[in-house]
């Protein structure tokens, strides 16, 4: 967490943070052990989005060449491409949404793509215990109370090596366990009483849960400094206000997502984008980050090419340009993973949305992706291979995903995979082709 | 037995309370049990002051408001001043009513009983998220969870389902059964009118059974085909109608359900009104409640025994609040000395006033630093609420800012006041030496009384 160049100039706080563990010290720790995972992981950095409510999969990426997706979504399908308001093209079948442009332009690169069917293990359409599932990596719900993605960054070296951070004002499972994140969330940052952190630190001496948060909270809050201040210069034309946007900002949970003006919230959305690059690209900074986005479960008036699900994913996608802009360079050493709960049902519902599914579509980026087109298997929309002739039937484990890019992306080897980050997944292979 | 005393005299303000104000604990030490019994009454929770339009007012600008936004569209000339500003007053509304209630936590002399309204107002959470809710979530918590708190579990639940702002914010209102009247004379613009299961589903789920009762997706399913029906008057309807709970018998799916394995032969509003009935006698449910509760007062991952025992007591008595809470009273595992719970934000700053004995002047400043710490007035997440667990709410950000808050609030609140004595009039007995020491050490008033908020003690409850 600290800067390289502050170990030369400590600060008093520095100094403080250095005694505590955190960075320097702990790098000498058992550094040859871990020396294969390392090399293959130097420089590698992950981006996890979690979409929360079930993201509506057939809506991110429709399937406008399935001959049963018009009949089955009625007034929520998108038309077909070419026309007003039609779905982008990514193949003969597959489009994005016209509200995922930027998107589109990196898939037409070869940087993004689809896994459109793409499902937990949990089968029950509950938002609470597929999330669960999701975040926790496990096979059943509630199996773990840590996340997968702290799991991994264990697998990958000893305690702190390799940095990472969650966007949003709380913690959420993916990044909770033995390895220490830091968090971040948009809000002025007051100087405080130069004492006080002190005082703190020795008062939470024996806290494992207050020590380890407050000395990371700060470490972090300095680094914000300049990962806003990189931000600020990527804004786009229309920002108007300061770099470091008001708590209302428009994606990341815990914030309020319908509070910022729509003209105004996707310069929100990608400043964050840009703040979380400034923060994996500055030295020490975060390699692999979560980041929770919400207000995806659209029961009633979902809209197509226009409306409420239309607006959220315009958010995301200026998120996703802020970050692809903002890392810059490092971007072709960037795997960003986007995924949800379940996806939705296949049928429009009676009050113009859907209900909640099975399968949804898995977003893909970065610039060390492999080119290719969607992976995993299409199910297609007919009545019979709809899943309890409801849903869009799952082809893939989403851990099998995510294995694809943690083995091929960040070098972890498949026994960890299929015994500590996913427990008990030794028959879910890693997706191939993907990393 | 007397510092057995003290400590439970502290638990009692603090724990099960919201934190004390000058003076609580020395008044809870006498007995410290029935100083929480005696907080337990039939009519239910206090009543923000202030907080006075009804649902149904609420409703009536909402729908005027969407109305003036109709008329815009048509006209063609966007969102003008007066829809800005009506957009603005419409939240300002929900503002007040909030403020009302950090008003009420800030000042009440019946601690204990404001936190378990707290907690079944997030047990049956509305949330402000959607537009539509806004201004209804304050109202919802009045008429539906305030008066029910210490009275039957079933009463909550039906008032809860049946009142507009659940039906709204769970996409019940408009859920029309396919083979309604609703659904073969009205052609919706070419939209089939159907199903939304959304609410049944988290009554099922949240509110009652839990998600390990073994029910199915078709059970989810006849639910919510028995749930059809259940609604308000809203935009389509007259203003005169009141703007309440309307069943629309034309929407009602016609025939008999089967969910969990029982049949429900009746007809019209009496069939989901049977099913809350079953749903609300299960022993699931009792289970569930008990689990939620033990977790919520006592610990993230509560002790069994106390579990079993707030178990009995719903099963026992059919379900009866006041039972179950006199029951956690009496559970000697709430009484345990280590704290072990952390404090949610409105809880952290609820506790911070009420140690200062000051209360919030102003909602701007409490509404940005609540959304911060990542608890936005009146906005949970889902359906399912707050989160209680600590590592949630731990979160390294999080901390900072309460540090920061702390340092701003102590700024404007010591005075001349001695920081030692407002941290033992806090925290009693549970005051450790360690923290004692800090506070007497520290180099201003202000700083002194920032250390006693950011103590871990005072961190806990």
């Amino acid at each position: 967490m600290i800067p390289a160049d502050a170990c030369r100039h400590p600060s008093r706080r520095h100094a403080l943070l250095g005694a505590l563990g955190l960075g320097i010290t702990v790098e000498f720790l058992g550094a040859r052990a871990w020396a294969d995972s390392e090399r293959a992981s130097a420089g590698k950095k992950l981006v996890v989005i979690v979409c929360r409510g079930g993201l509506d999969g057939l809506s991110l990426s429709p399937p406008v060449g399935d001959p049963a997706y018009a009949t089955l979504r009625g007034p929520i399908a998108l038309a077909p491409f070419g026309q007003p308001g039609g779905a982008l093209k990514l193949d003969g079948a597959f489009g994005l949404h016209p509200a995922m442009a930027v998107t589109h332009g990196l898939a037409m690169k070869g940087e993004a793509r689809i896994a459109p069917a793409v499902a937990t293990p949990d089968r029950e359409r509950s938002h609470f215990e597929a999330q669960d599932v999701l975040e926790s990596g496990a096979s059943v719900v509630y199996g773990t109370s840590s996340g997968w993605l702290n799991r991994a960054l264990e697998a990958m070296g000893p305690e702190g090596k390799v940095k990472a951070l969650s966007m949003g004002a709380t913690a959420p499972l993916i990044l909770r366990g033995k390895i220490e994140a830091a968090s971040w969330s948009p809000g002025a940052a007051a100087e405080t009483d130069h004492r006080l952190p002190g005082i703190l630190h020795d008062l939470y001496a024996g806290d494992p849960l207050l020590g380890p948060a407050l000395a990371s909270g700060l470490a972090t809050r300095d680094m914000a400094k300049i990962a806003t201040a990189d931000a600020a210069t990527l804004a786009a034309p229309e920002m108007s206000g300061p770099a470091s946007s008001p708590a209302e900002g428009p994606a990341v949970s815990g914030g309020a997502p319908y509070k910022a003006a729509p003209r105004q919230a996707p310069a929100l959305a990608r400043n964050l984008g840009a703040t979380l690059a400034g923060f994996m690209t500055q030295p020490g900074g975060a390699q692999v980050a979560a980041v929770v986005i919400d207000g995806f479960d659209t029961h009633a008036n979902q809209g197509a090419a226009q409306g409420q699900l239309a607006l959220r994913l315009t958010y995301v996608d200026a998120f996703l340009d802020g970050l692809s802009t903002g890392l810059n360079g490092a971007w072709r050493d960037t795997v960003v993973v986007m995924a949800t709960e379940f996806g939705r049902t296949a049928r429009v519902n009676g009050t113009g949305g859907t209900d909640h599914g099975t399968a949804s579509t898995a977003l893909l980026l970065g610039g060390a992706l492999k080119k290719g087109g969607i992976v995993g298997d299409w199910p297609t929309l007919a009545e019979a291979k709809l899943f309890e002739n409801r849903d869009t039937a799952p082809t893939m484990d989403m851990r099998g995903l995510f294995k694809g890019v943690l083995q091929g992306h960040l070098g972890i080897d498949r026994a960890r995979l299929d015994t500590t980050v996913f427990p008990g997944s030794a028959r879910v292979a890693p997706a191939v082709g993907v990393v | 037995m007397a510092v057995d005393k003290d400590i439970r005299a502290s638990i009692a303000v603090t724990r099960f309370g919201l934190g004390a104000r000058p003076g609580e604990i020395a008044a809870a030490r006498g007995d410290p049990e029935a100083y929480l019994t005696a907080q337990i009454r039939p009519e239910g929770a206090d009543r923000p002051a202030g907080a006075t339009a009804t649902s149904g007012e609420r409703i009536n600008e909402y729908v005027a408001y969407r109305k003036a936004r109709a008329m815009e569209k048509h006209l063609g000339v966007g969102k003008t001043d007066d829809g800005r500003m009506a957009n603005r007053a419409l939240r300002l509304e929900a503002g007040g009513d909030f403020f009302a209630r950090v008003q009420l936590a800030a000042r009440t002399d019946a601690g204990f009983r404001e936190r378990w309204t707290l907690f079944w107002a997030n047990h049956f959470t509305v949330s402000a998220k959607k537009l539509a809710t806004v201004t209804l979530v304050g109202p919802f918590e009045e008429e539906a969870i305030r008066p029910r708190v210490f009275g039957r579990f079933e009463d909550l639940l039906v008032a809860s389902s049946s009142h507009p702002a659940m039906l709204t914010y769970l996409d019940q209102a408009r859920s029309i059964g396919p083979g309604s009247i609703t659904a073969r004379t009205k052609d919706r613009g070419g939209r089939r009118a159907g199903l939304n299961e959304n609410l049944a589903r988290e009554i099922m789920e949240l509110h009652t059974v839990g998600v390990d009762a073994g029910y199915s997706q078709d059970d989810v399913t006849e639910f919510a085909r028995a749930m059809t029906g259940w609604s308000f008057a809203g935009r389509g309807d007259s203003a005169d109608s009141g703007r309440g709970f309307l069943f629309r018998e034309e929407a009602h799916e016609p025939g008999a359900r089967t969910i969990m394995g029982r049949r429900y032969a009746g007809a019209g509003q009496a069939q989901a009104r049977a099913v809350m009935k079953d749903l609300a006698a299960s022993p699931h449910t009792a289970r569930h409640i008990a689990v939620k509760i033990a977790r919520h007062f006592v610990a993230d991952d509560p002790p069994p025994t106390l579990v079993a025992r707030l178990e009995q007591a719903y099963l026992r008595t059919g379900g009866r609040l006041d039972a179950v809470a006199n029951a956690l009273i009496a559970s000697p595992e709430a009484w345990e000395p280590a704290a072990r719970k952390f404090k949610t934000p409105y809880e952290f700053m609820v506790s911070s006033w009420r140690a200062a004995n000051v209360a919030p002047t102003d909602l701007q400043s409490i509404a940005a630093v609540m959304t911060a710490m990542g608890q936005k007035p009146f906005s949970a997440p889902s359906p399912k609420g707050w989160p209680e667990e600590a590592q949630v709410w731990c979160a390294p950000d999080a901390v900072v800012k309460r540090m920061t808050w702390s340092e701003a609030f102590a700024t404007q609140v010591t005075g001349d006041r001695d920081p030692v004595q407002l941290a033992q009039v806090a925290l009693g007995a549970r005051l450790t030496p360690l923290v004692a020491k800090t506070i007497a050490r520290a180099e201003t008033r202000q700083e002194g009384l920032s250390i006693l908020l950011m103590s871990p003690e005072f961190q806990r409850r």
